[in-house]
């Protein structure tokens, strides 16, 4: 017979799949985290590949810092209900009680809802695996991350004590309250998501496609004005501007980029012609040299 | 053209018909591969200039590039590519890479996965970790050094893992002024070498991943060189990701997919051949047969899948199968086997400890194995088998590795996914060894065919041990259970597999319906030893805790033991002092007469006359004496 030569997006959805399956097998208590960005939507997409015609046999779970955009919460509520999957939605409750918000707080925005949000929420469930939507391409300490990653009972992560991963056999023995974050997208880059969403026809958040938008410019950033909480400096005064997103995450802290990208291909064009990086909008990884990795050791996803 | 002009220009498509691009894109094939070499090779300059020539480097980053290169750069003013592929923090500090990192980058033609791993020594598990899951490797060489011992290394790790494309990439060529002497030198000489280790290929490109010469295209510094650039090179080389299909079909199952009791699926990564409905398959271990019904997609049914693919497919008969089972084509079934000659690297701290067991996970099946002794170690720079009790971290060896079970396998040189393991420590759930099969002992095949040929020294070689009986006879409260329960935890704890046969304990159960009479006693003795004599059959180190008074009794118990198996040992104390002691009351109890035939008070202790050891509990703590006995035991 002739051979089917694999793509390769092939390759790595086959391989995806593989390490999904993998923890299905060997975890007590898994849990799918949802960020509701491409990179989740994709992850979530191949999750109903991997088990169909059983719906994937774990919850997805959102670490939600109330701050949002609308636009994702809306297509959380339905991409969690099409799949056919449970949807845990956990907010600090220590947070919550503080107002911690990303005007007033700082990067204590980040550590409260998302990496102490993310802690409780995997010790309120007693989940031992999480898989999540990081990619090795994205920053550098990534890079080197294993697709299997440990964290030890107070999810600390230890990059010198890394398991060796070979060939497809992957690790998942661990003690009692130790637990794993598991990257089944490890390997795939931004352009290999975008492609996939084109070919597979996922449904990903508005918010990548250009639109007219309420915007302010601030510290370099175009933050868009996406509900009434957003406080206004003096002489500030949000701005129609047709811009899109690259990466998603709270809008205060999210930069914006202009744009007249309405299409996935015109998307796919517009980030293959830029010249500057996709975590670049991400006001968190310009705090300090190696702040990536320091916030992985602490228990960041 | 010069050679800092990187002809690999962002396609030109991408701006003038952005569907057609994708179109383009979507059909590129991949190629993973590792950079591997010695120290300062320039590795992570070489990945730094693929990366920044093939244009997956943004402005932001480059950006932060040249601000990183003034600062803690070792290019004085140039950019320092190296930066861009350092990671984490702490070897940004010493300059060096630390682990195995993966980086990405796509031409017009394909896209690649590159491995980069670190050259020293004390991290060679990091580099078999990168070359694992490699299609081709990239040996980096120093033209001012030459083929040095890392070099050697690599390459024979390189090939025990079966990459057969080798590309020796002679760098630095702009410090020796591109001079093709040195370069053919080096050139010879690594051949010389590859051909002793069985290396059959390689292909040798003079570069630098500095300036860039014979990296994207022909450099004009080289004007003697004919052969092909790297990345044209790693473009156009055939990898043999078509060639698994070629093969018999099989595949590990990972998971059974059972959403209602009128579907039963069976999911898995093909490891090698194809799959159509109709085809007859065989599941392994069990040979039960069946033929394929659907393979199952969420776009809809498929009529193929082939190597590489995760599928799910259905069988026409309902019968046993589950995770860890390998489903084959029926006519070219697997071999089965539960003993194996592998060569192991050893990737622990912890050194191998022969005969203790292991988790060892292959394919999608886990099973408990132990190592035996290695038969050599492998020095890596020469090749020179080495004799050797055990493994240390890096060490390569070949040892025989025994499976509790049966598993169904290919030998590594086939197929890695039916050949390739980890050993898994099961007090830490380290990944403390890979291995590669690289066949099935014989000796297997006959367990296979004839199962009561598993006997006692069969049992006792799964254990790595030898059987023994520690006999303890002495007075009540001369202290035989105290010193018996230490002895146990010492041989647990160097992984002996032993068990404490207590004369209380056993009259709990076994022996319940026995009493304190002579003869009782003698039935008593006559019961534990037959328990024992089991027990040692099944390879297992018995200690037992008994007064056992009467001489005749301890000699019938060591009449029923293999020779040397049975090691008396005399607790011996004085009566008054157990008889001070009396922990558990019954000498008071005995000497007011509520406790007859009482060992020592009515009725007599027969102290051994040629016992293989004396304790004298007046002279030593419990912890020495069991010391003593465990030096006896284990010389």
């Amino acid at each position: 017979m002739d051979p089917k030569t694999l793509t390769h997006l092939q390759r790595l959805e086959a391989e995806s799949i593989h390490i999904m399956r993998e923890v299905v097998a060997e975890a007590e208590n898994p849990v799918m985290l949802y960020s509701v960005g491409k990179d989740s939507a994709v992850m979530l997409h191949l999750a109903k590949k991997a088990f169909y015609p059983s719906p994937p046999p774990f919850p997805l779970m959102h670490v939600d810092t109330t701050w949002k955009f609308q636009d994702m919460y809306k297509l959380r509520d339905k991409a969690a209900k099409a799949a056919g999957m449970e949807l845990i939605v956990y907010q600090n409750p220590e947070a919550k009680a503080k107002g911690i918000n990303p005007f007033d707080h700082g990067s204590l925005h980040t550590d409260m809802w998302k990496t102490e949000g993310l802690k409780q929420a995997l010790d309120k469930h007693n989940f031992d695996v999480a898989f999540g939507g990081a990619r090795r391409d994205e920053e550098k300490s990534r890079a080197k991350e294993r697709v299997f990653s440990f964290r030890s009972a107070n999810h600390r992560w230890d990059p010198k004590n890394q398991r060796p991963e070979l060939w497809r056999l992957y690790n998942a023995k661990k003690a009692k309250g130790e637990s794993v974050r598991v990257f089944p997208i490890s390997n795939w880059t931004e352009l290999d998501i975008w492609q996939y969403i084109h070919l597979e026809g996922i449904e990903i958040v508005p918010l990548y496609f250009s639109a007219p938008r309420p915007t302010v410019e601030r510290d370099g950033l175009i933050l868009m004005v996406d509900d009434d909480r957003f406080p206004l400096r003096d002489g500030e005064e949000p701005v129609m501007r047709s811009v899109r997103f690259r990466t998603l995450g709270c809008y205060p802290l999210t930069g914006a980029v202009e744009s007249e990208a309405q299409t996935l291909p015109e998307v796919i064009q517009e980030m293959l012609l830029t010249t500057t990086s996709e975590r670049q909008g991400r006001a968190i990884d310009h705090d300090q040299a190696a702040s990536m990795e320091k916030k992985k050791q602490e228990g960041y996803f | 053209m010069t050679t800092n002009d990187p002809i690999y220009k962002t396609d030109a498509l991408i701006a003038q018909d952005i569907d057609a691009y994708l179109e383009a894109h979507q059909h590129k094939t991949m190629l993973r591969f590792i950079t591997c070499g010695s120290v300062d090779d320039g590795k992570s300059t070489l990945i730094g200039r693929l990366l920044y020539d093939s244009k997956m480097i943004f402005e932001d980053q480059l950006a932060a590039l040249e601000a990183d290169s003034k600062r803690v750069g070792t290019q004085g003013q140039e950019i320092d590519f190296a930066l861009l592929v350092d990671g984490l923090a702490a070897e940004r500090e010493q300059g060096i890479t630390i682990d195995v990192a993966y980086r990405f980058f796509t031409t017009e033609k394909r896209k690649f996965i590159v491995a980069d791993t670190p050259g020293h020594e004390q991290y060679t598990r990091n580099m078999v970790t990168g070359a694992s899951t490699a299609d081709l490797a990239v040996i980096l060489i120093d033209a001012r050094k030459g083929v040095l011992t890392q070099t050697r290394r690599h390459s024979y790790l390189v090939n025990q893992l079966g990459i057969r494309h080798i590309v020796l990439a002679v760098n630095k060529m702009d410090l020796v002024d591109y001079d093709q002497a040195t370069f053919d030198a080096i050139v010879a000489d690594y051949k010389t070498f590859a051909d002793s280790i069985g290396i059959e290929d390689f292909t040798a490109i003079p570069i630098s991943g500095f300036k860039g010469d014979n990296i994207t295209g022909p450099s004009e510094h080289t004007p003697w060189y004919k052969g092909p650039s790297l990345l044209p090179y790693l473009e156009a080389v055939e990898v043999d990701v078509t060639s698994d299909q070629e093969r018999p079909f099989r595949m590990p199952v990972q998971w059974v997919n059972r959403p209602n009791l009128d579907f039963r699926g069976f999911s898995g990564l093909i490891a090698s051949g194809t799959v159509r409905p109709g085809d007859e398959v065989r599941v392994l271990p069990s040979g039960k047969t069946s033929k394929v019904a659907r393979i199952v997609s969420l776009e809809g049914d498929r009529d193929l899948a082939v190597a590489g693919e995760s599928t799910t497919i259905t069988l026409e008969d309902e019968i046993d199968c589950s995770r860890g089972q390998v489903i084959v084509a029926a006519k070219e079934p697997l071999e089965v086997a539960d003993q194996f000659e592998a060569t192991i690297v050893w990737m622990d701290e912890t050194e191998l400890v022969p005969g203790r067991a292991y988790w060892l996970k292959i394919g999608t099946q886990t099973v408990s194995a132990t190592v035996h002794e290695p038969k050599y170690e492998v020095n890596v720079n020469t090749q020179e088998h080495l004799a050797t009790k055990t493994l240390d971290l890096n060490a390569i060896g070949v040892a025989n590795i025994t499976t509790d079970r049966e598993i169904p396998f290919a030998p590594y040189a086939e197929n890695r996914d039916l050949g390739g393991f980890i050993l898994i420590d099961k007090m830490t759930n380290q990944t403390s060894a890979a291995g590669m099969i690289n066949f099935a002992l014989r000796r297997a095949q006959n367990i296979h065919w004839q199962a009561t040929d598993i006997g006692r020294e069969h049992h006792a070689n799964m254990k790595h041990q030898k059987p023994a009986v520690l006999w303890l006879t002495g007075l009540s409260g001369s202290g035989k259970s105290t010193i018996a329960n230490i002895v146990e935890k010492k041989l647990a704890r160097m992984n002996r597999h032993t068990f404490l046969l207590d004369g209380d304990n056993v009259r709990h159960g076994l022996n319940k319906d026995l009493g304190f009479t002579e003869a009782d006693r003698v039935e008593n003795i006559r019961r534990v030893g037959e328990v024992a004599k089991l027990m040692t059959d099944a390879g297992l180190i018995v200690i037992t805790a008994f007064i056992s008074p009467f001489r005749s009794e301890r000699d019938m118990v060591r009449s029923m033991m293999q020779p040397g198996e049975f090691i008396e040992i005399f607790v011996d104390t004085p009566l008054e002092v157990a008889e001070a002691r009396d922990v558990k009351g019954l000498y008071a109890k005995a000497r007011s007469g509520q406790l007859k035939n009482f060992t020592g008070i009515d009725s007599p202790y027969e102290a051994p006359e040629n016992a293989e050891m004396r304790i004298d509990t007046t002279a030593m703590t419990p912890e020495e004496a069991a010391d003593l006995i465990i030096a006896r035991l284990i010389p």
